[in-house]
Formats: structure tokens, C-alpha cells, sequence
């Protein structure tokens, strides 16, 4: 496969395609409607299942159904639509089958905007729908990470039979970028569909795909088994990015778009001699607590940048447990946090904390 | 001419599609019934392996300890979403729903009426018994003009709480839906009837045919406040006139043209 100019959404569902996507159901959204519409046109051009929901309410059980009967299915959307989600991703997650959501973040709340953001991030990490449930939430920076993460997103749902949630925001899903596609992965089989999936009764015991547990010791014992899950799944699926962290002062913690800006930040930074490196979650959920509380042993401070109101914040300060000084850049409502502000931010803290004594001397940033 | 003793011919069985365990369901109540109803359909179609039930959320929530078939509980109003989902990555499989009136006319609305539009291949058994059972008898979209429940406790006011919604002739004018009829399990001929309606409701799609209802009104003596028998009655004399019986939608060449009619 060749590197070739792909726009994220297109970039993203052809992804789904050729991890060998069965079905997909979705409602148009901006800024991740360019993603049905690749859908729309790959899906039956191959013999696979395209239908345009009439909300994303319908969508995410039409989802729920394909995945009860074992098929590799997504659905994709953006923040408003996946609020409609949340009932359905909580049925999913309660009755454990695999699924995979792309959420291409933008302004809000409410009707909000259209432009970039990420202020879904506790609603989609945190849970959103009712429950203790949890999702594997994965945080692309780039369209080729937001091809890999696709594929990845459907091996995870299976192997862990879990909501596996691709987290991006609408300049990822609208960007165009050199990314290089996967190869073709033909579906599979319905013949060689799971053991648990509902096919048909033929000669075995049926099988049942529900979240209902009325005697509540039973409902007890499925969570305690779903959050054994969830520990095991915090053991093996960590996923974490240092870049130039190994002689870092300031470390800034950002996900997905945001760290891709703060890596701009912080070669500026360093071209002034400020020792800065970045930390970026991958995986959203389970979170790289043991990565950050480790660098947060070796800095002398924490910034954290977001495009929301601070939201992976109270992560980062729940994990770090004031072992240094952690503070928060963000910009809110679909505004873009540029490399100048957050390298106003950086150096505004390397100063409180005395760590930027050998660097150029301070500078305010025009606004 | 030999003679069998009488005691070893089976006049009543449990259908095969139907497990061995006593329902929750409230004496009297038709749930009950039409799950028999359906079961026997499905062990004369011979398809009780090939079959995929989805339960709604209302008093057949448990429907799937009941049927011997592959199951799914979908959330409340979305299994028409949930049986397209299914239906439409397993084409070969028999999919059914199984839906109260505050499920598919209230919540799942939208569900319904789409899953109709669409053309969904799929087969949909709607129950109507003009109240929320599982809830403890609230109004439902369906409830009668004057009917008393727990949350009309004046009895329902068109003017206020609007007037009932006759799901089966609203769907029969989407030119997706290719069977629309509705039955009742009030007595022993009527019943008859309905399992009639629900063997053609599961042809239709064996046949391809498109979207198949059958909406059968069926009794809650318990959130009536009626012995069973009181319940039956209610459904002959003030259900029946709200909602009218008969087909509103039959596809083309299911049924053997009748002797003698005219082409
Ligand atoms: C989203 C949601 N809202 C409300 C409920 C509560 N609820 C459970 S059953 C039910 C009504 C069911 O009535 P109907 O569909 O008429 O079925 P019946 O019990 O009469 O057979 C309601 C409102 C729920 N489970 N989920
Ligand atoms: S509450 Fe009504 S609908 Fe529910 S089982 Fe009892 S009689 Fe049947």
C-alpha cells in the first residue's frame, strides 16, 4: 500500500472497510458525515449492509442487533448524535458484544458548533450511558492513527467483547493528510460467526444476548465479572506516546489533536531551552496511569492541554496526586489551542516552578 | 379396525419452539397465548432453529425464557432497530419482534414506523392490551377515550392527553409495509384467527415479501382491575369498536385465490 492524500472521515470508514466491516448504520452528522457517505457508496458496492438510521438512537441499536447476531458492525457520529447513543452503548456493553463507535468531537454543549473539540471526553470515558460500564477509548492525533486505530478498534470489541470507542475531533475527521490505507481483510464468514452470537438454534442450546439480570446478587456477580474484565483489559491494553520526555522539566499531557499542537509547542520551547516534553494517552480508557504517575516523579511540572474546559484533567490530577504542580491550558467551544498559547503556558509554568532558569529569558505572547 | 387406547392420543402438547417452564405472567393474562400461538407457528414452519426472537421491555420482557428459539432483549421501542440490525447481517434467519403498545406506539415509534418505511424483512407481534402492564397500568398511547389508569386517574381526556393511536392502519399506508393486520385473543375463534395471521406474518418473509404486523389485542386483567373473563368481554365490547379487526394490508398472491372468486 502507498502513501496517499486521505481526508480523515473518508480516511477512517475506507479503514472500517477493509478490516472487513460487515455492516454500518448511521444518521448524517457534521463534521463526520463524509464517513456515511464513504459507507453509503463502499458498503453495497461490495455485497456489505449500508443503512442510513432514522436517528442515531435507531442506529446505535441496529448496531446493538448486528452485533448480537456476531457481525463486525460500526457506526460513527458526532457528539450530539452519539448523546442519542448512550442508552444503546450501555445495552451493548451490558450485554458484552462487540461494537465500535467513532465520535468525530465538536462544540458544545447543545447544538453547539461544528468546529474541533474535545469536550466529550468524560462523557465517552467516564461512561455517558447508565451503568458500571467502561469503553476502550482510543485517542488518534493523526489520519494514519486514525486508519490504525479503526482496524485496531474492531480486534479489541472482539477480543474483549466490549464498546471500543475511536475518540476524534473535526480536525482529524476533516483534514487531509498522507496516511497509508491497510490491505483488504475480507469479512468473515456468517458460518464462522462466535460461538455466543445469535445465528440460529441448529443443533445446539440457544443462545441469548441480553443486559437484564433481575435478582440483583446476579446482577452483582455480571459486574464484578465486567469489572474483572476491565482489569485485565487496564493490564494489557495500555497505550501511551512519550516524545522527549527523557530529559524533560515540563512535561504537557494532551490527547489526540491537542498534542499534536503542544508537540509544535513544546520544539519551539525547546529551541529556547526549555527541557519540555509531551506525554499523550493513546488509550483513553485504561488510562496510562503508571507512564504518567512515573514522568510525574521526574518533572517538576504538569501542563495539561485540552479542547474543552479541562476534562482529562481530573485524570491526570487523580493520578499524580499533587506530586508536582499540574496545571491547564485549554481553549472551549471549538476554538483551536495555538502552539504560541500553549508555549505561553509552558513557559508561565517552567517559571512558577523554576524550571526554565536556564532558558530564554521570559516573553509575553501577543494575544 | 383396531382400537388405540384413547389415553395415548396427544390432544394438547407443548410445541417444541416453547421452553418447559412456567411463564410469570398474571393468571388470565393473553401474553400467554400469543406465545403459544407464535411457538406452534413456528414448529409447523419447521423453523424453530432458524429463528431469531427479540423482546421489547413491558411484561414480555421475558419472553426469551419462554421461546426455544436464539433470542435477543433489545432496550425499550428499539427492537424494530435491534431485529434490522439482525436481520440484515443474517438474511437467511427468520426474524421476529415481540412488542407491547407503550413499546411500539409510545418509545419505539419512531423505531416502528422506520423499520416499516424501510421494508425491513422482518415479522413484528404487537400486543395491545391499552395500558402500561409491567409498569402498573399507566395510559398508554393506545388507552381508550375515558379510560381510567394509574396515571389518567379521570379517565383519558382527548383533550388533554390526546386520542388513541391506531398503530396497524398508520403503518398499512407506508408503502414499505407489505402485511398489516390486526387480530384479537378474546375467544376461541378469534384466536384461531390470529394464529392464522401470524403463520402468514412469518410467510410473508420467508417469502421476501417485505415488512409483516400483526397486532393482536390482548387483555391485563390484573392493571384493568378485571377477573380474566371481564378482561375477555372488555376487549369484545369496548376494544373492538376503538379497533376495528381485519387486514389492512395483504400482500399479493399469499393466500390461495378462493374458489369461485374472479381474477
Ligand atoms: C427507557 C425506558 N423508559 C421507561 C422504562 C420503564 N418501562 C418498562 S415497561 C414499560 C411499559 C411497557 O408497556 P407495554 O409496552 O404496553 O407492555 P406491557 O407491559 O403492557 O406488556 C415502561 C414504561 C424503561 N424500561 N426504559
Ligand atoms: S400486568 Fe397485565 S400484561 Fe402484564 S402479565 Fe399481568 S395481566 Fe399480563
Amino acid at each position: 500500500m502507498a502513501v496517499e492524500l486521505l481526508k480523515g472521515n473518508v480516511a477512517f470508514a475506507e479503514a472500517a472497510v477493509r478490516a472487513g466491516c460487515e455492516a454500518y448504520f448511521g444518521y448524517p452528522i457534521t463534521p463526520q458525515t463524509e464517513a456515511l457517505e464513504h459507507m453509503a457508496k463502499r458498503m453495497p458496492e461490495l455485497g456489505r449492509v449500508f443503512v442510513q438510521a432514522e436517528s442515531e438512537v435507531a442506529a446505535i441499536n441496529m448496531v446493538y442487533g448486528a452485533a448480537a447476531a456476531g457481525a463486525r458492525v460500526m457506526t460513527s457520529s458526532s457528539s450530539p448524535g452519539v448523546s442519542l447513543m448512550m442508552e444503546g452503548i450501555s445495552y451493548i456493553a451490558g450485554s458484552e458484544v462487540p461494537a465500535v463507535v467513532v465520535d468525530v468531537m465538536r462544540g458544545g454543549p447543545g447544538l453547539g458548533n461544528i468546529a474541533p473539540a474535545q469536550c466529550d471526553y468524560l462523557q465517552m470515558v467516564k461512561g455517558g450511558g447508565h451503568g458500571d460500564y467502561r469503553s476502550i477509548v482510543l485517542a488518534p492525533s493523526t489520519v494514519q492513527e486514525l486508519i490504525d486505530h479503526t482496524v485496531l478498534a474492531f480486534d479489541l470489541a472482539e477480543a474483549w467483547r466490549t464498546i471500543v470507542v475511536v475518540l476524534a475531533d473535526g480536525s482529524l475527521g476533516q483534514m487531509m493528510e498522507g496516511a497509508e490505507l491497510p490491505p483488504m481483510r475480507p469479512p468473515r464468514p456468517p458460518s464462522e460467526r462466535a460461538a455466543w452470537a445469535l445465528t440460529g438454534a441448529i443443533g445446539r442450546p440457544t443462545n441469548l444476548v441480553s443486559s437484564i439480570h433481575l435478582e440483583p446478587s446476579e446482577e452483582e456477580a455480571f459486574n464484578q465479572r465486567l469489572q474483572a474484565k476491565y482489569a485485565a483489559i487496564e493490564a494489557a491494553e495500555v497505550r501511551v506516546e512519550e516524545h522527549l520526555t527523557g530529559d524533560a522539566r515540563i512535561a504537557v499531557v494532551a490527547f489526540g489533536t491537542a498534542a499534536r499542537l503542544a508537540k509544535t509547542a513544546i520544539a519551539a520551547a525547546r529551541d529556547d531551552g526549555l527541557a519540555v516534553g509531551v506525554l499523550r494517552p493513546i488509550t483513553l480508557d485504561p488510562f496510562p496511569t503508571a507512564a504518567l504517575r512515573a514522568l510525574a516523579e521526574r518533572v517538576d511540572g504538569l501542563l495539561v492541554v485540552e479542547m474543552n474546559a479541562g476534562q482529562m484533567l481530573q485524570d491526570v490530577q487523580r493520578v499524580v496526586a499533587e506530586r508536582v504542580p499540574v496545571r491547564f491550558f485549554g481553549r472551549t467551544g471549538g476554538v483551536m489551542p495555538m502552539p504560541e498559547e500553549i508555549g505561553a503556558a509552558i513557559r508561565e509554568l517552567a517559571h512558577e516552578v523554576g524550571a526554565a532558569d536556564d532558558a530564554a529569558p521570559w516573553q509575553e505572547v501577543p494575544a | 379396525m383396531t382400537t388405540a387406547p384413547l389415553a395415548t392420543t396427544p390432544v394438547y402438547e407443548r410445541p417444541d419452539a416453547l421452553t418447559d417452564v412456567p411463564t410469570h405472567y398474571c393468571p388470565g393474562c393473553t401474553h400467554g397465548i400469543a406465545h403459544r400461538l407464535i411457538a406452534e407457528v413456528i414448529d409447523e414452519l419447521g423453523v424453530r432453529e432458524t429463528t431469531i426472537g427479540v423482546a421489547s421491555v413491558g411484561c414480555s420482557v421475558f419472553a426469551y425464557r419462554y421461546f426455544a428459539t436464539d433470542f435477543a432483549q433489545a432496550a425499550h421501542g428499539r427492537a424494530p432497530a435491534m431485529a434490522t440490525g439482525l436481520k440484515r447481517v443474517s438474511p437467511e434467519r427468520l426474524v421476529f419482534t415481540y412488542q407491547g403498545d407503550g413499546d411500539l406506539a409510545s418509545i419505539g415509534a419512531a423505531e416502528i414506523l422506520h423499520a416499516a418505511a424501510r421494508g425491513e424483512a422482518i415479522t413484528v407481534f404487537f400486543l395491545n392490551n391499552a395500558t402500561y402492564g409491567m409498569t402498573g397500568g399507566q395510559m398508554a398511547p393506545t388507552s381508550l377515550i375515558g379510560q381510567k389508569t394509574t396515571s389518567s386517574p379521570l379517565g383519558r381526556d382527548a383533550a388533554s392527553q390526546g386520542s388513541p393511536i391506531r398503530m396497524s392502519e398508520l403503518i398499512a399506508q407506508l408503502d414499505g409495509a407489505a402485511y398489516v393486520v390486526r387480530r384479537s385473543l378474546h375467544d376461541v375463534v378469534q384466536i384461531k384467527r390470529a394464529k392464522k395471521a401470524i403463520r402468514e406474518a412469518f410467510e410473508v418473509q420467508q417469502r421476501g415479501l417485505g415488512f409483516a404486523m400483526v397486532e393482536l389485542l390482548s387483555s391485563c386483567p390484573t392493571n384493568w382491575g378485571m377477573a380474566p373473563d371481564e378482561a375477555l368481554g372488555w376487549i369484545r365490547d369496548a376494544m373492538v369498536p376503538a379497533y376495528p379487526l381485519g387486514d389492512f394490508k395483504v400482500p399479493e398472491g399469499l393466500r390461495p385465490a378462493r374458489k369461485g372468486a374472479h381474477a
